[in-house]
């Protein structure tokens, strides 16, 4: 038995391969389901039932999913030319403490329209910087940015706590270490009244589709492509090397700065260390789901966040541990790299 | 020879697909002797060797060293049966020494002690024996192609190989290292070995084999005596028909297009001239490794000179861009096309158009249809097989990726082309055409640059010849002046220091 590398990568099969991974890993995962002692199919429904079953469960899910297509999207475009970011969730970090640290003082009195637009943009600059140092180290000194982007969100989550413990605590919070809020001009309207369901959702869709249009229409977009794929290449075919990679790291950073942002102003309206069950880490899952898609981001955001929503509410009726949401999206990673590999390559005896 | 056969391979037949790769091949090997299986790319002639050698399973065919029949599929049964396998990519260990590469493999995993000193005695006598000159303890990334080559070659005859096979051997050797080699598989043919080797290098083919086989679209074609057939005999049977590199007819050169004065690249050259005219060709020869992909890069627009000047059409460069030389006429033609010359998993009409994009865009914004028209152009005019302009350039054979980059430079009728190696790793067929197009843009008045190690290549098609060695440039000669000796003479840096070489300047 032996690999071999198709000739043609065939639509069919690319479409199908996130859908082959995930019940993969969702088989898989039912076995662990079934050795932690709880019914396997009904698990399975809990979870579905959880995530849609219910107005609450479906709101919630919606509302996971948009800082999920945001860091997905980062990563995406990352990825897509090479840039390893791992940083997401520091970028996520930094971003949603820089706008708390704005939005009710410097901003304070501004009108809405004026303060949400420029909140998010301090957001996304945010997070652009914080994806630009370790581009900046590598293009400078060759340091890998998968260490240096992964490394600082360690960095940025204990800066965050320190500044909610410090200067940016929120004195009114009993002594629970939370950020000063953004207070209630800065909030995102609501897209569903009494649910958490915000205007964030509408904004990563409207985002995607533009990052596509991004990938697929523009100079930039084959540029930055160009760059990853054979940096050798791009650079004899005159694409400015340096240039295009950050560019390409200011629109990832900034993506996920956004994420941020969005879920400061859209969700809780403070910032305290579990902002964040891990967007920015998942957002690299959900790229790899959607194999890079912008489109399919958004889709692989719906059915990782299902996951999380579904699998809490299966864990309360059933008693089993949560976690197992975790566990089945990180299977489905590696079964989404197994299935990508399996579109490029075919096994012959 | 009438000894029995030490090889023999019957009716070897292997499908991929819906290609057959190899259909009913018999071949048989005496001792002692040197086989050539001569193929263009794409012939089976690799496929066959890996059968041989136990990579692949075959679909029918037996295998049989000296008598004895190898079971299929299992390169260590080939390897113990005496085959050693020489791969056109190596495979050894950078960071380890030449005796540890060489011993990597031959030892029990569960034996305590390791047997350095014995291997090391063992390394020494055959290399001893057989010419093939190497330090054991060097590390191997710290050798040349050549000397790497070497150790590969070692490490099969530690392993007693009878019969060696060598898949295009010379592929990453410059001319005088292929000498060598052919040197060193006389003296082990001489001593009892059995060797193949597999070529597509009409030359080499004559130089060194015995007996030559040719293989085309999987068959067995034709089996010659080497002393008993002619370069131009086998070409034919290698590639079907007749083909026949065109003839550089006289040139007549017009204005100084492109001139170099006393050019530096930090130390990498130094005090360079050469002069570009219209409607003639330069052409750079030497040995790989001298300058010639600085040389490539100074003049593609992707470094800057550091002393000295550089004027293009009698303007002088300061600061010189890939966007400037596109814009400003200058077709470029990479020397490797892989890395720098396409993108194989991008379109091909963004390969087309990739380097200039700014001519197919319009406030950011790709100008898809027009690009695919361009690349659509490309494709008839220069006969580029094997794709449309939306599918992956990967899936291109080397000869038609390189149409391709000849095409996209020369559809828009460039006043300079450089080509640097334009037919390095192409087939008869694809040489051909790429000369034919270099020749055709030198009538209609481009001045052509070309860089390359090939001699015969050089000869054919340059107007006028300079040598590349350590950086630095010799005083021009005219072709019709330069015989091999000759530019032997002057790759090896023999040249007179006064300039006074020839007369043309």
């Amino acid at each position: 038995m032996r690999l071999e590398r198709r000739a043609h990568r065939p639509l069919l099969l690319v479409l199908l391969a996130p859908i082959i991974a995930i019940v993969t890993a969702l088989v898989i995962a039912g076995v662990l389901i079934a050795i932690a002692g709880a019914p396997v199919l009904e698990a399975y429904r809990l979870i579905l039932t959880g995530a849609f079953g219910t107005r609450l469960g479906f709101t919630e899910t919606l509302t996971r999913a948009t800082p999920l297509m945001l860091t997905g999207l980062a990563a995406a475009v990352a990825f897509r030319a090479r840039v390893w970011n791992i940083g997401a969730e520091g970028q996520f970090y930094l971003s949603a403490i820089a706008v708390a640290a704005v939005a009710a003082t410097v901003f304070s009195g501004w009108p809405p329209y004026l303060l949400i637009p420029a909140a998010l943009m301090v957001g996304a600059i945010a997070g652009m910087i914080m994806l630009l140092v370790p581009l900046g180290l590598r293009l400078r000194f060759g340091v890998d940015e998968v260490v240096t982007s992964l490394l600082l969100n360690f960095v940025v989550v204990l800066f965050v706590s320190m500044m909610i413990e410090g200067p940016l605590k929120d004195p009114l919070a009993f002594g629970w270490p939370q950020s000063i809020p953004v207070g209630p001009d800065a909030m995102l309207p609501k897209l569903i009244d009494r649910t958490r369901l915000h205007i964030g959702l509408v904004i990563a869709m409207v985002i995607a589709v533009l990052v596509y249009f991004l990938q697929s229409r523009t100079v930039f977009g084959m540029q930055s492509r160009a760059a990853g794929l054979s940096p050798t290449a791009a650079v004899f075919s005159g694409v400015p090397l340096a240039k295009t990679l950050i560019k390409v790291a200011c629109l990832s950073g900034g993506l996920a700065g956004l994420a941020g942002a969005i879920e400061v102003m859209g969700v809780k309206g403070y910032v305290t260390t579990d902002l964040s069950p891990g967007y920015g880490y998942s957002g690299i899952i959900v790229a790899m789901l959607a194999n890079l898609h912008p489109i399919g981001v958004i889709a692989a955001a719906l059915f990782t966040a299902t996951m999380f929503v579904g699998a809490d509410s299966m864990g309360r009726a059933l008693g089993i541990p949560s976690y197992i949401a975790d566990v089945t999206v990180s299977l489905s990673l590696l079964t989404m790299l197994v299935s990508i590999f399996f579109t490029q390559y075919r096994i012959r005896r | 020879m009438t000894t029995h056969p030490v090889l023999r391979l019957t009716g070897i037949t292997k499908r991929f697909g819906t290609t057959l790769a190899n259909d009913a091949i018999s071949i048989d090997l005496a001792p002692g002797e040197v086989l050539a299986l001569l193929g263009e790319n794409g012939a089976g002639k690799t496929t066959l060797m890996s059968i041989l050698f136990g990579h692949y399973t075959p679909d029918a065919g037996t295998v049989e060293v000296a008598g004895v029949q190898l079971p299929p599929g299992k390169p260590r049964a080939a390897i113990r049966a005496g085959v050693g396998m020489v791969h056109q990519h190596f495979s050894l260990a950078a960071n380890l020494t030449v005796l540890d590469n060489v011993m990597t493999g031959t030892e029990s995993l569960w034996r305590l002690k390791s047997s350095t000193g014995t291997a090391r005695l063992k390394l020494l006598s055959i290399a001893e024996r057989f010419g093939l000159k190497v330090n054991p303890d060097a590390r191997v990334g710290d050798l040349s192609v050549g000397e790497q080559q070497r150790v590969e070659i070692l490490k099969a005859l530690y392993n007693d190989a009878k019969i060696l096979i060598l898949d295009e051997p010379t592929a990453v050797l410059t001319n005088l290292e292929a000498e060598t080699l052919f040197a060193t598989l006389r003296v082990m043919a001489q001593s009892g070995l059995s060797l193949i080797f597999i070529s597509h290098k009409l030359n080499e083919v004559m130089a060194a084999a015995d007996r030559v086989v040719v293989l085309r679209g999987g068959k067995v074609v034709a089996e010659r005596l080497a002393a008993e057939t002619s370069k131009a005999e086998l070409a034919e049977l290698m590639v079907g028909r007749r083909v026949a590199r065109p003839v550089r007819e006289a040139a007549v050169p017009g204005d100084v297009l492109f001139q170099a004065i006393n050019l530096d690249v930090g130390h990498r050259l130094s005090g360079i001239n050469f002069t570009v005219r219209s409607g003639e060709t330069l052409g750079i020869i030497g040995v790989s490794g001298n300058g010639q992909t600085d040389l490539g890069h100074l003049v593609s627009g992707l470094a800057q000179h550091t002393g000295g000047e550089l004027r293009l059409f009698d303007q002088p460069v300061t600061q010189s861009s890939v966007r400037g030389m596109i814009e400003a006429g200058v077709g470029r033609v990479p020397e490797d096309r892989n890395s720098e010359g396409a993108i194989g998993e991008m379109a091909i009409w963004e390969n087309a158009v990739l380097e200039r994009i700014w001519e197919f865009s319009r406030n950011g914004l790709v100008d898809r249809r027009a690009a695919r028209q361009f690349a659509n152009e490309i494709i008839g005019g220069f006969d580029v097989r094997g794709g449309t302009p939306d599918s992956r350039t990967r899936l291109l054979s080397g000869g038609n990726m390189q149409k391709l980059i000849l095409g996209r430079n020369l559809q828009k009728r460039p006043r300079i082309l450089i080509a640097a190696q334009p037919t390095r790793g192409l087939d008869e067929g694809a040489i051909a055409a790429v000369h034919t197009r270099i020749l055709d843009a030198r009538r209609a008045g481009t001045g052509v640059l070309l860089i390359s190690e090939d001699l015969d290549e050089v000869i054919s098609l340059a107007d006028r010849i300079q040598a590349i060695v350590k950086g630095r440039l010799s005083p021009p000669i005219p072709a019709e002046q330069a015989d091999a000796r000759m530019l032997g003479l002057m790759m090896a840096g023999d040249w007179p220091q006064d300039g006074k070489l020839a007369h043309a300047s």
